[in-house]
């Protein structure tokens, strides 16, 4: 049975959410606090969603210096798939996993609702199983959400397909309705929205499935 | 500055008679901190002394409530081994002063009250009051509550799931915030806020002890308090006695807190709110009739040279206190460095001691130093309990009967239907838009909808297929005309709340917000408020289980209307499916389930409703409270709706209870949900309209002979069939579904953004 590591840090809140989301896909979940440096044991990392040591400075600021954070670069280095789902997210940009980052929502509010994505790229751990085009209701949950980088940033990860998942209805503000991408390796990947909220059409929808189901498989549709 | 000559114990809050009662009791003198002491846990916050003689009254049995009223939290027995507790408070002053900081420490320490009985906090409502928004002052207030309640609870990790918005001129000073919290737990882990074994460990856990909130819960913060023992400069004494949240702390806190229970570490525990650590030490010492040796000294401070009078009565946030035996005190200190939540040992429990009459009492010393000198010495449950009980006069406005002939419900009508219910939509998607209302994965109807309906499941739970639904609900016009028939309708609302999600209600609980207790007509008003909530709670089934009294809402001599909030709890048995929503399909039967008519005076009240007091009519009649005609209704709809949630098949599309703004707003509520109109059929009054009173739901069925065959003697009005992009009622009401939805969803942005 697969294994994932899903970190806490002081201020993480979705951690229990984070879990069921592959636990409800038949794989186990694990909590690492962020003071452990060895992730050896597990097939997969997720960081969730919550307040990293209370988001103080800016979101994902400080926990890049938790030491979990190290064996988190080394994981990704070594090839194994790595999920940041909002605050995971942040802090995966914070730590240079990722290219750009998250500011403030354009209407300065914190925004809790549903959001139509649209998937842009399959080539990438947590969309392998969608197809391109596909129409998934997930829901938003953020502060600072509105991804933002720099023009050859943009410009290199739309031509490398690293932009993986886009807002239909841009809620935030975000370059280029951006939701999702992954890095070059196409084994990290982060987006704001929360597809382990999306797993049930008893909670309102089950579109996140492909997602969550695309990570634990970890099939990396690479070039 | 107040005269330098005023008595210590009147600057603290206490009269001149309870000084008395003071001597009396320690048969002695009181020194300058113990005065202190009785001044914050005999304030009313603390002591419910206006009251308390009459929340006696108020039925709080049944065979499924496992804590009632007096703890933390109430509890009841929700089924496959698994309790919830829910507990409502208020934390209306401090959020009219400085509205971030007031509505988020409002969240925090009602969650504290929760996961000190071991519970998971799982779902946080929020009933808001505040004046109209026509006034910049206003805008301010709900800008700040609100993100106030959206920072804390977010960031906690507690998702927020309802609440009520109301605006009305009486809050305009006195804006209200309470805040509602219900948690879950296995049965078994069940503790209480209990002090027992002598020689074992009192141990603060969580924030650092600083100035913040000193006298929040008296009026400590004054003069005559500089100089008696070094204690504060009048500085000092002047800052701000609004508390600070730190969420984060909470969260660690909450973690902890839950794995030290999960472990059996803790003996009692009890969180610290209103009046700090004397409250919180003194309260676990009485219920368990024992002492306890505080040590002002061990105890890790803000800021230094505080006095033990300001450590003692600190309300800093994030605290909590763990009685702990001895030989688990390292397994503690390792646990809580784990989580990163600051333990330090500070009292012990004591024997108490036994009197010359033979009775034993359980002390409560303050001392410097573990076995050092003591600076303070009285009995525990003196503090707790034994606060002086006042049957403060009661006296029925002489101006009511005038008022209620007053009454809209005879006027002819007068301007445009059409306009009108324009006015009375507003959707409060701004405010929860602004909330996680999903954390945890338990979310099946979240904030805007009847109530809220959530899976009975969270972490370390045993699994279920049960659901909880919670609403909260008030009608502060209702109870201005007629508070004992006001209240008894807003509970027979909330159930009927709770029945658009398919839930039985099984508990109350209730936050009394009034004006000054010292104004005979507000005694009067909480008096009948809970003589109506005992009627309707004995003929509806209902135990009450907690509350909390929030007094002196009043400003410039001007109380507030009565405004006792209920918060309902209700369990769906099987929660597989979603319940209708007030979605209606294109081609499906509306209809109107319920009497049409108000039992009473009027056929169909205006008094109390939103249509009126749009109208600037605050006066007149309203409904009777009749459980015989309401109960029938309110359980066949339950039946309808438990079905689809059982995800039995079901012909009910949609359902939505008829509440403020009346028929109208319901049908205008329902067609906006799915951009759907309809053609009413039946000839409806412009009163019917607007008129307000419990016991009615708009239910849309795709097979109204099978509808009608199941509701046996409820009675049903067919009032037409879904379809088109207008709703259309007779000759009054004739608006595009657009219109609607455009009013409706842009209403309180628009406000919030007006100029002035």
């Amino acid at each position: 049975m697969k294994r994932f590591g899903v970190v806490i840090f002081p201020g993480s809140n979705c951690e229990y959410d984070a879990a069921l989301g592959v636990t409800q896909l038949g794989a186990e979940a694990e909590f690492v606090w962020h003071s452990d440096t060895d992730l050896s044991r597990f097939d997969g990392i997720i960081l969730p969603g919550g307040f990293a040591h209370g988001d103080y400075l800016r979101p994902g600021a400080l926990a890049r210096f938790s030491p979990v954070m190290k064996a988190v670069a080394h994981f990704a280095l070594e090839g194994g798939p790595v999920l940041g789902i909002c605050n995971g997210f942040q802090v995966l940009t914070e730590a240079g996993l990722l290219a750009g980052a998250l500011q403030k929502n354009r209407g300065l509010t914190f925004l809790s609702h549903d959001t139509t994505l649209i998937v842009a790229s399959t080539r990438s751990v947590l969309t392998s199983e969608a197809t391109i085009g596909q129409e998934l209701v997930v829901p938003i949950n953020h502060f600072s959400g509105a991804y933002t980088c720099d023009d050859a940033t943009y410009e290199s990860l739309v031509a490398n397909e690293q932009v993986i998942l886009r807002y239909r209805d841009n809620p935030n503000g975000s370059r280029g309705d951006v939701a999702g991408i992954c890095n070059e390796t196409r084994n990290v990947v982060g987006l704001m929205p929360h597809p382990e909220r999306a797993m049930s059409t008893l909670l309102g929808s089950a579109d996140g499935l492909v997602l969550m189901s695309s990570f634990v498989s970890a099939g990396i549709a690479v070039g | 500055m107040n005269s330098p000559v005023e008595p210590l114990h009147r600057a603290l809050g206490l009269t001149d008679s309870e000084l008395g009662d003071i001597r009396g009791v320690l048969a002695r003198d009181p020194n300058a901190l113990e005065l202190a002491l009785y001044g914050v846990m005999w304030s009313e916050h603390c002591s419910y002394k206006s009251s308390r003689i009459h929340l006696k009254r108020l039925p709080t049995k049944a065979e499924h409530v496992l804590v009632g009223p007096g703890e933390n939290a109430g509890v009841i027995d929700a089924g496959d081994g698994i309790a919830v507790a829910i507990r409502i408070e208020s934390h209306n002053h401090p959020s009219a002063i400085e509205p971030y900081q007031g509505a988020a420490t409002g969240v925090g320490g009602i969650l504290r009250d929760v996961f000190t009985m071991g519970a998971r906090p799982l779902v946080v409502m929020d009933p808001l009051f505040f004046g109209e928004l026509d006034d910049a002052r206003q805008r301010w207030l709900v800008e700040g509550v609100v993100s106030g309640i959206s920072g804390y609870g977010n960031s906690v990790g507690v998702p927020t799931v309802g609440g009520e918005l109301t605006f009305d001129t009486c809050y305009a000073s006195n804006p209200l915030v309470n805040v509602l919290c219900a948690g879950a737990l296995p049965v078994e882990r069940l503790v209480l806020g209990v002090a027992s074994g002598v020689g074992n460990l009192a141990v603060l856990l969580g924030s650092t002890t600083g100035r913040d909130g000193i006298g929040g819960v008296s009026v400590l913060a004054s003069a005559g308090f500089a100089g008696d023992d070094g204690a504060a400069s009048l500085d000092d004494a002047k800052r701000p006695s609004v508390q600070v949240g730190d969420p984060y702390e909470e969260k660690r806190l909450i973690e902890a807190c839950l794995e030290l229970l999960d472990r059996g570490l803790v003996v009692g525990i009890q969180d610290l709110g209103g009046a700090g650590i004397v409250c919180a030490t003194s309260e676990t010492a009485a219920r368990g009739g024992v002492g306890m040796d505080v040590d002002v000294s061990a105890i890790p401070l803000r800021e230094p040279g505080m006095a033990p009078y300001e450590i003692m009565t600190s309300e800093s946030q994030e605290r909590m206190l763990a009685i702990i035996t001895p030989e688990n005190w390292s397994a503690v200190e390792a646990l809580c460095a784990k989580w990163e939540v600051r333990a330090s040992v500070i009292g012990r429990v004591v024997a108490p001691v036994v009197l010359e009459d033979g009775r034993s009492v359980g002390m409560l010393r303050v001392r410097d130093g573990f076995d050092g000198e003591v600076l303070a010495e009285v009995p525990a449950s003196s503090l707790a309990d034994e606060a002086p009980l006042y049957d403060r006069p009661r006296r029925r406005p002489e101006d009511l009967d005038d008022i209620r002939d007053d009454d809209p419900s005879l006027d002819e009508p007068v301007g445009s239907p059409n306009d009108d219910l324009l006015d009375l939509l507003i959707d409060p998607a701004w405010v929860y838009r602004q909330y996680d209302s999903q954390l945890f994965l338990n979310t099946v109807v979240g904030p805007g909808r009847d109530a809220a309906l959530l899976r009975l499941a969270g972490p370390g739970l045993p699994a279920s297929q049960r659901g909880f639904a919670i609403s909260t609900d008030s009608n502060p016009r209702w109870c201005a005309l007629d508070p004992r028939v006001g209240i008894a309708l807003t509970i027979a609302e909330s159930v009927a709340n709770l029945a658009c999600v398919g839930a039985s209600a099984k508990a109350v609980v209730n936050c009394l917000n009034f004006g000054n207790p010292e104004h005979p007509e507000v005694m009067w008003q909480l008096s009948e408020t809970v003589d109506g909530m005992s009627e309707a709670c004995d003929a509806l089934g209902l135990p009450v289980i907690g509350g909390n009294v929030s007094l002196y809402n009043e400003s410039g001599g001007n109380d507030i209307d009565p405004t006792p909030v209920v918060g309902l709890l209700g369990i769906v048995d099987q929660l597989v499916a979603p319940p209708p929503g007030w979605a209606w399909r294109d081609g499906d039967t509306v209809v109107l389930v319920g009497e049409r008519e108000a039992p009473g005076e009027r056929t169909f009240p205006l008094g109390g409703s939103r249509w009126a007091t749009l109208r600037g009519r605050r006066g007149g009649r309203i409904s009777d409270f009749d459980p015989s005609r309401i109960v029938p209704v309110i359980d066949f709809v339950v039946g309808e709706v438990a079905s689809v949630c059982a995800a039995r098949a079901s012909d009910v599309s949609a359902v939505h209870d008829v509440g403020g703004g009346g028929l109208a707003v319901a049908l205008s509520e329902m067609a906006a949900s799915t951009a759907l109109g309809v053609l009413i059929e039946p000839s409806i009054t412009h009163a019917e309209l607007f008129s307000e009173f419990p016991g009615r739901f708009v239910m849309a069925t795709s097979d109204f002979e099978a509808f009608e065959a199941r509701a046996g003697s409820v009675r049903l009005t067919r009032l037409g069939t879904v379809g088109g992009g207008r709703l259309v009622i007779g000759a009054l009401i004739d608006l595009s579904v657009e219109q609607i939805v455009t009013r409706r969803s842009g209403a309180l942005e628009a406000a919030l953004n007006a100029l002035g």
